[in-house]
């Protein structure tokens, strides 16, 4: 009680000096903890984000659900998409904690989805026409989650930190369910290999893209930099993207696929992949809800919200009630 | 090819051979119940009323499409041809579920504007777990081990969904205004197709002959007793009598709907002649 009447009668530069000192020698803050306003933006844009591309990353998979070719890949598929609208559900509750003091709620967070005030990650605005497309989902797209999150497991925002180790232990199940639907193809007739090789063509921009950008430069704006600052994350998008070259593309070549970039190889001197850029303006504009499929599946969860309003009133009125 | 292979290396389970058509029908009835109600479930992924509910209603349809996978099994263990065979390669006419079942879940498409009722659902959902719980009570006490294993199994996970499922629907049918409404008139609407579910078909006294399942009179009347109390709690009368309106699928008579779920669920399936996914 005396340390906390001692802490508010802090200036805010005695306080942000004392949270730097916290998270620099790696303690978490917790969800009732002082934090600078920059540091809870930050988090609640980048968890709100997270959170939604969980749920909009269900729906290009979800086409694939009633339609998985066996009653093993039915099964595995239903129970991937599912776990999926669970790592939202985790993540909305995570950012809802950091809202309360905003006076925002995850209504909120799925309203500014709808109405295009939040945006969800770029991979998700893809086409995925075939069945080889919901296998990559599963072996590259969640790989590449698994990369990405694992980089922010020590995240100083303990709730985010927590959610993640559980997010990230499920998402390594689906890379190895993508993998099983992957070989399959890989190792079938001839229509099954052309369907793969294509999916890959199709998907490996986007892959590239969904580290981000290298430097702010390239599309204007970057939060990678304050993410670092506030120890959310360690590596830059550019070493997240050579750690996933450096994961997958042997593997890819070991299937017999082919890279959609002749440039693409090792550079042994400077320890790096040489590749060639996506094209970021087109990045741009993805994330913008301008992909090929965005505004197609932003409309699927409007009409259910619309479809489902006398639901969500009618149990309103019972909580009232009760 | 391997689907071939691994109808041949399963251990066939024989059943005496007289009453074998009578148990192969009544297994088909379970199957096809389950898988096509599981599908219609899996429709409705990402577009639940709220995410909690997508969730766990995926749970389900993910524990229905096991049932499915269980008793399709059991066919192909008696020798009628492999799992995936049965269930994605039959055409309409071979199919022997309630067509209460493949009925779709509203107007629309599970990509397209889907318009999709929960009302409905939440409906079509309850009755039949109800009348699944009894089946089940039944399956286990009779004469086919394979089948009364099944059956004891799937028992312990349906105590979840029907408690699921009847919670919906008493708070949805005791919300007042436009919720009442909907559930009432979805009530209407599955009791027009219920007794299908309820039936055992053209070859029910076989089954009961040969010691399968008990007769349908009395699954129908226990039906009936486990769903009295809820519609006592929801104060609504009831929906006697239950019929047949889209047709009796046990004997084969099924609606475009269904035609329209086979093929879709089967389009990667025949996409490659004997590829193996």
């Amino acid at each position: 009680m005396a340390a906390m009447m001692t802490f508010t009668r802090l200036s805010d530069e005695e306080k942000y000096e004392r949270f730097m000192q916290r998270i620099e020698a790696g303690e978490k803050i917790e969800a009732d903890d002082w934090m600078p306003d920059e540091y809870r933006t930050a988090l609640i844009k980048l968890i709100a984000m997270h959170a939604v591309s969980e749920i909009m990353g269900a729906l290009p998979e979800k086409e694939w659900v009633p339609k998985a070719p066996s009653l093993r890949r039915k099964l595995g598929i239903m129970a991937k998409v599912q776990d999926e609208m669970g790592h939202g559900q985790l993540l909305l509750r995570v950012a809802e904690d950091l809202m309360a003091p905003l006076g925002k709620t995850r209504e909120d967070i799925l309203e500014d989805l709808l109405n295009e005030r939040l945006k969800f990650h770029n991979v998700f605005h893809m086409a995925a026409p075939t069945w080889a497309d919901a296998g990559l989902i599963g072996w590259l797209v969640d790989g590449a989650a698994i990369m990405t999150q694992t980089n922010m497991l020590d995240a100083s925002y303990g709730p985010y930190a927590r959610a993640l180790k559980r997010i990230c232990a499920e998402e390594v199940f689906h890379a190895q369910h993508g993998e099983s639907i992957i070989l399959a193809l890989a190792e079938g007739t001839k229509e099954q290999k052309e369907m793969l090789q294509e999916a890959l063509n199709r998907w490996w921009e986007a892959l590239l893209m969904f580290f981000g950008p290298p430097t702010a430069d390239t599309t204007g704006t970057s939060k990678q930099d304050i993410t670092i600052k506030y120890r959310i994350r360690t590596k830059t998008n550019e070493q997240l993207r050579q750690d996933f070259f450096t994961k997958y593309v042997p593997r890819i070549w070991a299937l017999g696929l082919k890279i959609p970039d002749e440039t693409m190889h090792f550079d042994k001197e400077k320890g790096q992949w040489i590749y060639r850029q996506p094209d970021w303006e087109r990045f741009k504009e993805i994330i913008r809800n301008n992909g090929p499929k965005s505004q197609e599946r932003l409309e699927l969860r409007r009409t259910a919200y619309k479809q489902n309003a006398w639901v969500r009133e009618a149990l309103g009125a019972v909580r009232t009630a009760g | 090819m391997e689907r071939r292979d691994s109808a041949m290396s399963k251990t066939q389970v024989h059943f005496h051979p007289d009453g074998q058509e009578a148990l192969v029908e009544l297994l088909f009835q379970l199957a096809d119940d389950d898988f096509l109600l599981a599908y219609r479930g899996s429709e409705w992924l990402g577009l639940a009323p709220h995410i909690e509910e997508d969730i766990a209603f995926s749970s389900i349809s993910q524990d229905t499409m096991g049932h499915a996978a269980m008793y399709y099994q059991l066919l192909e263990d008696l020798g009628c041809g492999s799992a995936d065979e049965l269930a994605h390669a039959r055409p309409a006419a071979a199919r022997r579920n309630a067509v209460l079942l493949e009925r779709v879940n509203g107007p629309g498409h599970y990509l397209r504007e889907p318009r999709y009722d929960w009302a409905f659902t939440v409906v079509r959902q309850y009755f039949y777990t109800q009348a699944k719980r009894i089946r089940l009570e039944s399956l286990t006490k009779r004469v086919y081990t394979p089948l009364a294993e099944v059956a004891a199994k799937i028992q312990v996970e349906l105590h979840y969904h029907l408690l699921h499922w009847h919670t919906w629907f008493v708070q949805l049918t005791n919300a007042p205004g436009e919720a009442r409404t909907r559930m009432t008139k979805a009530i209407q609407d599955v009791a027009a197709d219920f007794a299908g579910v309820l039936t055992l078909g053209a070859k029910g006294a076989d089954m009961v002959r040969w010691g399968l399942i008990d007769d349908e009179k009395v699954l129908t009347e226990r039906t009936i007793a486990a769903l009295a109390p809820a519609f006592a709690e929801v104060g609504l009368d009831w929906p006697m009598p239950f019929g047949m309106k889209h047709g009796n699928g046990r004997n084969g008579e099924h609606t475009p709907d269904l035609d329209e779920a086979l093929a879709t669920l089967s389009e990667v399936y025949r996409a490659v002649p004997h590829a193996v996914w």
